[in-house]
């Protein structure tokens, strides 16, 4: 059972159903102190059922999870005091503003953050006696994010803390999740925003359709990917053959203007590609070069699920669309 | 102080904080008390302040563990707070006691307030039978009455339809709860169901224990502690938490 050793987080094949629907089909999930996991994909990937497998909100249909070694639905009292939740929305009387709700946070804890302390850190201070229902969207977000870290928890579990964040907040989730990082504890966040799991993550988990399609530290998701890519924008509707012959891999313009290829972005291919350009007198306006981004792998890995999925399946699974990053063509080839 | 004293008080802070929450349990209970009282609009018994106090204090306990109870648990699941609580070492089980506690502290004030406009009216229950015990159950076992359909209601629909439904039934059992006028006057068939509803055997258990004469039937004994035992029951079998 518990032990000193046991991880933060032990998802074994992990099974959650609602009635006919699986909403996680077979999901393993280990991690230590320190990490950071980002649950990544689509709705209805399942990403929110794991997790509030975790919270103890759902009892598995198959499969076990623990932790801290401790069951999360049969041994509350051990899991409450350690874990930090953060609901995709709401969890804050309407009527109660944030310092209120972080002293009678601080009551539930042994030995609990400062409510000053944590109104500070989420820059509340000014919002301190604002009504829940009367704060803004991000506002709100801050405040469940700083009511999550009251008990000094070991393992936080974050459900989409960027949804509806302004800059500011995201800047503020950054640097908690940086300090949850030094001081040991275990985040689980998920996000569909690619950008913040790039960001945040120590490691990423890719979730379709209740299962787990890819999992591991961004180089190693980026190596997966393939071999890099080159993207510009250019004048639109330029004959690329020659260029495609002389790169050794087919240029695609997914957009008017905007192309793209699959190929490592060292010096000397790129060399040749602006050698090319201004051979033809074409100008160049953006140019980047470098691994893939997660965004390409994510797409092909998802790509399968998104095209099978029906409108509105995954329960608990938050209201957002796809990635808000600005969607591309795939490369060709 | 210990989670479950912190969080009795912020119940009861956020109840006494709602503006129409202290209009129904205080507000209108005593305008009714004091203008039923001066204006006698009913016939007799129904002005007389032994009749009044009592039915008032009934209608209080409802407001109080149906309605005032009952919306704000309702939006409390709505808005996750529930939900949320369930995942910190409080609990649910010290969450539920909190608002009884929160509950009972309301009535105190309610109590106080009431039985302060009945005596500045001319309410002298201690010249008669006098309190008793048996008065003191009666509130408990109404009090579990109401707060159990309240949260059977709050666990069960969406919020804003607990806010109108928890209304429409304080009405109806405003109507036909025999707590501001005897129930003799309603037709046959309505009458034979409000005398199984909670409120009239709430008014009869409080008035025949604070002093009005005859005592009380014995049937509106056996319909409150009915409703104070399958209401509660139904509420914990019933409710969803999120």
């Amino acid at each position: 059972m518990a032990g000193p050793g046991a991880p933060s987080l032990e998802i074994r094949s992990l099974t959650v159903r609602y009635g006919e629907l699986v909403a996680v089909d077979g999901v393993d999930l280990v991690a230590g102190p320190g990490e950071v996991v980002t649950l990544l994909g689509p709705n209805g990937a399942g990403k929110t059922s794991t997790v509030e497998a975790a919270e103890g909100y759902r009892r598995p249909s198959g499969g076990s999870v623990r932790v801290l070694g401790h069951d999360p639905v049969t041994e509350r009292s051990a899991v409450a005091p350690v874990i930090g939740v953060m609901l995709q929305k709401g969890g804050v009387y309407p009527g109660m503003g944030p310092r209120e709700a972080l002293r009678l946070f601080a009551h539930y804890y042994p030995d609990p953050r400062g409510p000053e302390e944590l109104l500070e850190r989420v820059g509340l201070g000014r919002a301190a006696r604002t009504p829940w229902r009367r704060l803004s969207g991000g506002e709100q977000q801050r405040l469940s994010l700083a009511l999550a870290l009251v008990g000094r928890p070991r393992v936080v579990f974050l459900d989409e803390p960027t949804s509806g964040v302004d800059p500011e907040g995201r800047q503020v989730l950054r640097d908690i999740v940086a300090s949850l990082r030094e001081e040991g504890a275990c985040t689980v966040l998920t996000t569909h925003e690619l950008e913040e799991a790039e960001r945040l993550a120590t490691r990423v988990v890719v979730m379709a359709k209740g299962r787990v399609v890819a999992s591991g530290a961004l180089e190693e998701l980026a190596a997966q990917a393939g071999p890099g890519e080159v993207q510009w924008t250019s004048r639109p509707g330029v004959d690329v053959s020659s260029l495609s012959l002389l790169l050794g891999s087919p240029v695609a313009e997914p957009s008017p203007g905007r192309y793209r290829v699959a190929m490592a972005g060292g010096p000397g291919p790129v060399a040749t590609l602006t050698g090319w350009l201004a051979a033809q007198g074409l100008p160049i306006e953006q140019l980047r070069a470098g691994r893939p981004s997660l965004e390409e792998l994510y797409l092909r890995l998802t790509a399968q699920a998104r095209a099978d999925e029906a409108p509105g399946d995954g329960p608990g699974d938050g209201q957002q669309g796809l990635p808000r990053r600005p969607r591309r063509g795939r490369a060709a080839g | 102080m210990s989670a479950l004293l912190a969080q009795a008080a912020a119940e009861t802070r956020t109840t006494l904080r709602r503006g129409e929450s202290l209009l129904l349990t205080i507000g209108i209970p005593v305008g009714l008390l004091v203008f039923l009282s001066l204006a006698k609009v009913f016939p007799p018994p129904s002005g007389d302040l032994s009749y009044l106090v009592p039915g008032v204090l009934a209608l209080a306990i409802m407001s109080t563990g149906m309605v005032s109870l009952g919306i704000a648990t309702g939006f409390e699941r709505e808005y996750q707070v529930l939900k949320r609580l369930g995942a910190t070492p409080l609990g649910r089980p010290r969450l539920v006691l909190a608002k009884v506690i929160s509950v009972v502290v309301v009535e105190v004030l309610q109590v106080v307030v009431i039985v302060a406009a009945g005596v500045a009216l001319g309410w002298r229950p201690w010249a008669q039978a006098g309190f008793s015990a048996a008065a003191l159950a009666g509130a408990l076992a109404g009090t579990a009455a109401f707060a159990g359909l309240g949260l059977l209601v709050a666990g069960t629909l969406r919020a804003d339809i607990v806010l109108a439904l928890a209304n429409a039934l304080w009405l109806v059992l405003l109507l036909l709860g025999g707590m501001l006028f005897p129930l003799g006057k309603l037709p046959g068939p309505l009458r034979s169901a409000a005398d199984l509803l909670p409120a009239d055997a709430l008014a009869q258990v409080l008035r025949g224990t604070l002093g009005a004469a005859g005592g009380v039937p014995l049937h509106s004994w056996v319909v409150l502690v009915a409703w104070a035992v399958v209401a509660p029951l139904a509420a914990a079998t019933f409710f969803r938490w999120e």
